[in-house]
């Protein structure tokens, strides 16, 4: 059925639709309403489930550890700091190869305090061992998350998912949202299967020491499990189409590439705000395109070195910056094109940090700045007076 | 595409206003986007919300900056909040006042209409929810969504004695603006 949903309670309407044995997680802007309306149906009988409240979001983060060592179905969804408390446990959860599925409304750190959207929390994650899949818009994050469970559970991978969504911009958005049906649900996603798990009557340990003469097989392990995954995402997206008639894509996603002499990357709901300018530009005659990362991890470096084989100037659009570092999504793609023998310039701009709106002009500026010459971490939407006030 | 920004206090529904209208335009076979001002919003405190209503997919996610319609659900905002802000040469105002638009002494070049909503909230509702008095003028004035998707937008967000009651007030304004 499809009616005007906010994307928090539309994800936690699709989350309802996996039948998650156990949720626990704790309030945060802007994720909060994905918990209340959690909270709600679980209490309105409308969705058998260990509904655990927590006093933190380490805590909520390892009764979801815990949840799904005993195997269980169990999700998560937090924010900002909220996720950073949870980072110590997120590295256990993909230690253990715990399939857990996180939302994360993507948010700013402090400080200073702020509650809008980039995706600086997520970044700071990236290297935990989750699989990272970032929503372009809402109807995208709903789909996700019936894949996030398959994805997550799926034999071969065993693996945490985290789910990005922008905080505000899609979180907190009115959107037409396609739902699926419980029955179509229960046949794409079947009753979770466990390989091994916590039991009294089978006596287990999980996530014990692992010293000098083991750790590195277990790492070694993980490494391998990450390399394989990408068959099983394009599944979850193929079996997904073939169920619901949508495909929210696979690894990357290349919009009107084909001649594209100028490719924007990047990720999230900016993605759509560049689509949009991209299309304005085409009407100019400038031949350039989009190239989406829609898996963050594993990183779609083969899928990347491919897209960009052909065009002359690439532009990372990043809206989280690693202070004293190259541009994230920058480094990432450079490294990944770097055996191509066509060698575009690679420009990347920050922007949008801490819910700095970002407008067509914006990306226009951008652009033009970048076929001048190539451009380095370079901020796009500062406020000049305010930085030289701060400058004094 | 058409863009609407609404202007309110924390507590006078302005989110539920744009909610129920992009559901609306939705019912209407429209694509549609609604989406608040992004904030800790507190009762009281001056809050605006969004909606954008297209024939085609709506992508772009950015604050809307220049409005083809704007409706002010508190008048006391007005000189507060600049609540003309980039709205289009000769676009509509609908302002939630008792006054006749031209003692409101605004400036000129806008199509201003007022609506004692607060008033025919009281008398229909109950309470002084000025929002679905405002929209049913709206859609009368614009026909950018129409009656019958404001009520299945209702009949989806509201429980049925409230979606009868708010109908009545949807009615009642629907066609009192028309000229």
């Amino acid at each position: 059925m499809k009616k005007v949903t906010e994307g928090l309670k539309a994800v936690a309407e699709s989350v309802a639709l996996c039948r998650p044995d156990v949720i626990s997680a704790y309030p945060i802007t802007p994720q909060t309403h994905i918990v209340e309306e959690l909270a709600q149906i679980v209490a309105d009988g409308k969705l058998k489930c260990e509904f655990i409240n927590v006093e933190s979001e380490f805590s909520a983060a390892s009764t979801v550890l815990g949840a799904s060592a005993a195997g269980a179905r169990a999700y998560t969804a937090t924010s900002s700091q909220g996720l950073l408390l949870m980072m110590e446990v997120l590295y256990n959860m993909a230690g253990m190869r715990l399939p857990v599925v996180i939302t994360d409304a993507n948010r700013a750190v402090s400080a200073p305090i702020n509650i809008w959207s980039d995706w600086q929390d997520a970044i700071t994650v990236r290297d935990a061992g989750l699989i990272m899949m970032y929503a372009e818009d809402n109807q995208d994050c709903c789909d996700m998350h019936y894949q996030a469970f398959k994805i997550a559970e799926d034999p071969d991978v065993q693996l945490p998912v985290m789910v990005n969504m922008d905080g505000f911009i899609l979180t907190h958005a009115f959107d037409p949202i396609d739902f699926p049906s419980q029955a179509d649900v229960d046949k794409y996603l079947p009753k979770y299967k466990p390989l091994d798990f916590l039991s009294a009557n089978n006596p287990r340990s999980f996530g014990l020491m692992g010293g000098p003469d083991r750790y590195l097989e277990t790492r070694y392990a993980m490494a391998e499990t990450f390399k394989s995954i990408t068959p099983v995402i394009l599944k979850a997206a193929d079996d997904f189409k073939k169920m619901f008639g949508r495909y929210s894509g696979g690894m990357i996603e290349e919009y009107r590439m084909e001649d594209a002499e100028t490719v924007l990357v990047s990720m999230g709901s900016t993605i759509s705000d560049l689509k949009e300018a991209v299309d304005t530009m085409r009407e100019k005659g400038k031949k350039i395109g989009v190239l989406k990362i829609r898996i963050l991890r594993p990183y779609p470096a083969a899928e990347i070195k491919k897209a960009l084989g052909k065009c002359k100037r690439v532009i990372c659009v990043e809206k989280a910056i690693s202070l004293g570092g190259p541009g994230i999504l920058a480094a990432e793609l450079k490294s990944a094109i770097y055996a191509n023998a066509n060698k575009p310039e690679v420009s990347n701009f920050i922007i949008g940090l801490g819910g700095r709106d970002v407008k067509q002009e914006h990306i226009f500026e951008l652009v033009e700045k970048a076929e001048k010459g190539v451009c380095e971490t370079e901020f796009i939407g500062l406020d000049k007076k305010l930085v030289e006030e701060m400058d004094k | 595409m058409k863009e609407v920004r609404l202007h309110g206090r924390g507590g006078q529904g302005v989110v539920t206003a744009a909610e129920l209208m992009a559901s609306a335009a939705f019912f209407d076979g429209k694509e549609t986007q609604a989406f608040p001002t992004f904030g800790s919003e507190r009762m009281g405190a001056p809050v605006a919300s969004f909606v954008r209503i297209s024939e085609k997919k709506i992508r772009i996610r950015s604050q809307i900056y220049e409005p083809d319609y704007v409706i002010v659900q508190d008048p006391t905002l007005i000189g507060s909040v600049d609540v003309f802000a980039g709205l289009k040469q000769g676009g509509l105002i609908l302002i939630n006042t008792e006054k006749k638009p031209e003692e409101l002494k605004l400036k000129p070049g806008f199509n201003v209409k007022t609506i004692p909503a607060t008033k025919i909230a009281i008398e229909i509702l109950g309470r002084p929810i000025p929002n679905t008095v405002m929209l049913g003028a709206f859609a009368g004035l614009t026909g950018l969504v129409t009656m019958d998707g404001i009520k299945k937008a209702m009949q989806q967000r509201f429980k049925a004695e409230l979606v009868e009651k708010n109908m009545q007030a949807v009615e009642r304004t629907f066609s009192m603006l028309k000229n």
